[in-house]
């Protein structure tokens, strides 16, 4: 059940962020990234992490992602065009992101037996419920850091009414 | 039962997926999508550790990551609107006030 969910919503997640990588039209890119985002919620919640399957939902592809395609559309973005920056970045960039990923792999599969396997649902510890769990913890020992995102948030709302203001 | 490897190398392939788009796109709302993706990927490798230690703290820190990329979008979107504004143009090619 879980290998199946795990192929199935990682093919597309990988598919999705292939997609954003070829398609030319930003707002195809955008629409490719929401697919990644639900296929990394259904992930999500495989793990046993449901409220942030939740929010990434709400948040990512509810919020972000209809942030990003006002946006494109405010702004009437069309097709990108080659330029020889863009010929350069090619040279350097599929290599580069290569090298990461193998670096990355390599390390993930000769620590694979360390790492164990991922049972559908998960099991925590002490708790009862992720929710439950997630909640006491972020009120009780992280509080400051909670509020202090708030603040963030309060800030990045100012900056981003300043930022885009017209100019007067 | 899905080795916790698996889910790290499909976060291995997001993250350098989004490299790539980073380095090779070049309108600026793409790059910041593959911004987006990046943390996206990294969010899955920690949802994966908390599920192997069977914690939650892992779980609240993809929590203030989406909280710190919702505030990151709502900034960088509008410092994109301004840069329309000024420049017409969103390919980053042609933003290169600081170079001449």
């Amino acid at each position: 059940m879980q290998l199946a969910l795990f192929l199935i919503f990682g093919g597309l997640a990988v598919a999705g962020a292939i997609n954003l990588l070829l398609q030319k039209h930003p707002i195809n890119s955008a629409l490719s990234l929401v697919v990644v985002m639900m296929s990394l919620a259904v992930l999500y919640w495989s793990l046993g992490a449901e409220f942030l399957a939740a929010a990434q939902v709400i948040v990512y592809s509810g919020a972000i992602m209809v942030l990003f395609v006002f946006v494109i559309m405010l702004l009437n973005s069309g097709e990108e065009e080659n330029t020889h920056g863009s010929r350069a970045a090619y040279i350097a960039g599929f290599p580069g992101a290569a090298a990461i990923f193998c670096l990355l792999s390599f390390v993930f599969l000769s620590e694979s037996k360390a790492l164990g396997v991922a049972n559908l649902g998960g099991q925590l510890s002490q708790a009862t419920n992720n929710i439950v769990e997630i909640s006491s913890v972020l009120f009780t020992k992280l509080l400051l850091p909670f509020e202090v995102t708030s603040v963030l948030i309060l800030v990045a709302i100012l900056g981003a009414v300043v930022l885009a203001r017209k100019e007067q | 039962m899905v080795p916790i490897a698996y889910y790290l190398i499909l976060a291995a392939i997001l993250f350098s997926t989004g490299v790539a788009a980073f380095l090779i796109k070049r309108n600026i709302i793409t790059i910041f999508m593959s911004i987006e993706l990046m943390l996206n990927a990294v969010n899955l490798t920690f949802v994966a550790f908390a599920h192997m230690w069977h914690l939650v703290q892992g779980q609240i820190f993809v929590f203030f990551v989406m909280v710190v990329a919702a505030a990151e979008a709502a900034v960088g979107l509008a410092i994109i609107i301004a840069i329309f504004r000024t420049r017409q143009t969103l390919n980053v090619d042609q933003i290169n006030l600081l170079k001449n």
